[in-house]
């Protein structure tokens, strides 16, 4: 039988439609799930003291700790939350409200995106305001600063969100996931120690994990040297971004119907 | 009599051989069917027979493995966010934000249908004041009952005036008056906006109440779809006739026309079942005068809806 198609015009106004519901769900998510005590407190604890547990032995000089806690806060920030928020979803049965809403799976997941990105870039501000008024750091190149800022916060939200896939309705399968990833990428980006001091091993592995490139250029930012280059680090963050999102958008449809 | 999707000439939801597979095992098996245009539907069927899978299907959640859903004329395939406008979706377990209060949670199915902020809040208004949720609009939605809930998410499937509701077991569970305040609303909305209804339900007497048309889908197969008072027709040796008497705990055996006719007994009396049950009555009753005895109430009885149901699913693989 017939069926009513969509036209190129409506296509458009489909995406302007498609990116309003990102918003919304953006909205809620901060609304429900970043806005919460111990989430806050986790965000910004875990990162601090994970850092200055290995930094307190090793007599750190400013210009590399104050770069790697900021680059460090923004990793675990952005990412923290994004994992669980389709497991949640799922196990409260409002992912089924979303998914039968005018919002695609695309729409859904940028305004996953969207929130993780907006939670870590904001909060990972605090240690690196504090870092910033209680140390001798500081501020030699905004630009780049800003956009690791930015674009570490996107692609670590992103990765967050591509590790949520898997078709659980349990959090703790999905925190087990992520800190597997995570916790192995910190060693290798250069954050403890300067990729120049890494073990060959170590500086091989380094350009595979998009922290490296975010903690070059906050440390450029902070007047240090790039490790990379900052064009090589912008383009490998958006890289990574581009990379990660499509990868979710592919799992999380493949896994949608073994979920429910 | 399985209507074919071309024989309703302007069809808001059409299921072509909708079939879906989890891995060996059917839920759904080439299924087809066309709603009409401002139709109460039932979708009727036991425990596991496929309701849910279907109606999943019909909303987009689930992709069918063979077949398609036209919804609201769009391809669910090709075009789900334009068909998904159209529609709300009341699904069989409470979905609301736990986190979100009742007002927040409408409000936020109204953004995702782009409705605009002076629209939004007038029918998130309009809708909490049908619903009676005015004075509950800054509860959390942790905080209330299954009732409640359930009315909150009719609040959020209507708050865009959808052309089409997909309900999935709205009242079961509920109590009598959130049971009653529900099916009000689902016939208003159908008779005073021409809203077409899609509703999976257990409860028979919903269905005859509700519905236009009812389809019963058993193990993952189509096996009926008419009117309630067709499918009523179809068991025709169901019509009954229930007798009480007076001052009399057994049916007098004279009384019958047959000794041989199929009796059931109730709390309150007794069925003889007949396929004409208008001239058993008169029988019943001449005989029972001829026999000096007294009938306190006399009544012919038309099949159920369950009993269709029963005839059509059989007993022994699991009852509604």
């Amino acid at each position: 039988m017939a069926t009513r198609e969509v036209t190129n015009e409506a296509g458009m106004a489909e995406f302007l439609r498609q990116a309003r519901c990102a918003w919304v769900i953006a909205k809620k998510n901060a609304r429900v799930y970043y806005l919460k005590g111990p989430v806050l407190t986790f965000g910004i604890v875990f990162p601090l003291f994970f850092y200055l547990s290995f930094a307190a032995g090793h007599d750190a000089p400013v210009e590399v700790m104050v770069p790697g806690i900021a680059a460090m806060a923004l990793f675990f920030t952005a990412s923290a939350v994004g994992p669980l928020v389709t497991p949640w979803e799922r196990q409260a049965r409002t992912f089924e409200r979303l998914v039968t809403s005018p919002a695609s799976l695309s729409a859904i997941l940028a305004g996953d995106v969207g929130a993780g990105a907006a939670f870590g870039a904001l909060l990972a501000l605090l240690p690196l305001v504090v870092a910033l008024a209680l140390t001798t750091a500081q501020i030699g190149a905004p630009l780049p600063l800003l956009a690791g800022w930015l674009l570490g916060a996107t692609v670590f939200s992103s990765l967050g969100v591509l590790m949520a896939a898997p078709s659980t309705d349990t959090p703790s399968q999905v925190m087990m996931l992520s800190n597997l990833v995570r916790l192995p990428l910190i060693f290798v980006s250069g954050v403890f120690v300067p990729h120049a001091q890494m073990p060959k091993w170590g500086q091989w592995l380094s350009p595979l994990s998009p922290l490296s490139y975010c903690a070059d250029l906050v440390r450029v930012g902070f007047g240090g040297t790039a490790y990379f280059s900052v064009t090589v680090d912008v383009l490998a963050l958006a890289g990574f971004s581009a990379a990660f999102m499509i990868a979710a958008h592919f799992f999380h449809r493949r896994t949608r119907d073994r979920a429910i | 009599m399985i209507v074919k999707p071309d024989a309703i000439v302007e069809p808001s939801i059409v299921a072509e051989g909708l079939t879906r597979r989890f891995g060996e095992h059917v839920a759904v098996d080439h299924v087809t069917f066309a709603i009409g245009r401002g139709e109460i539907f039932g979708f009727l069927g036991p425990n596991g027979a496929g309701k849910s899978t279907t109606a999943r299907m019909l909303t987009g959640y689930l992709a069918p493995t063979e077949g398609r859903a036209i919804v609201a004329g769009f391809d669910m395939a090709k075009h789900p966010s334009a068909a998904r406008r159209h529609i709300g979706v009341v699904p069989e377990e409470a979905n609301v934000y736990a986190d979100l209060t009742v007002r927040q949670n409408v409000l936020l199915m109204a953004e995702l249908h782009g409705l605009s902020r002076l629209e939004r809040e007038r029918r998130c208004g309009e809708l909490l004041q049908t619903f009676d949720l005015e004075v509950r609009a800054a509860q959390k939605g942790r905080e209330l009952s299954k009732g409640l809930r359930q009315r909150l998410m009719l609040c959020m499937a209507l708050v865009s005036s959808p052309q089409i509701l997909f309900l999935d077991e709205p009242t079961s569970g509920l109590d009598v008056a959130s049971t009653k305040m529900i099916r009000e609303v689902i016939a208003r909305m159908n008779r005073e906006h021409g809203m077409t209804v899609f509703l999976t339900t257990h409860n028979m007497d919903e269905a005859d109440q509700l519905c236009h048309r009812v389809a019963i889908i058993d193990r993952g197969r189509l096996a009926a779809i008419d009117t309630p008072a067709a499918l009523r027709g179809r068991v025709e040796a169901r019509r009954s006739v229930v007798v009480k008497f007076a001052g009399s705990g057994a049916i007098p055996s004279d009384v019958l026309p047959r000794p041989d006719m199929e009796v059931e007994p109730l709390v309150d009396g007794w069925r003889v079942f007949s396929p004409e049950p208008g001239p058993l009555a008169q029988q019943i009753a001449a005989r029972t005068a001829e026999l000096g005895l007294r009938i306190e109430s006399l009544n012919t009885l038309s099949p159920t809806l369950e009993e269709v149901f029963l005839s059509i699913t059989g007993s022994a693989h699991g009852h509604p």
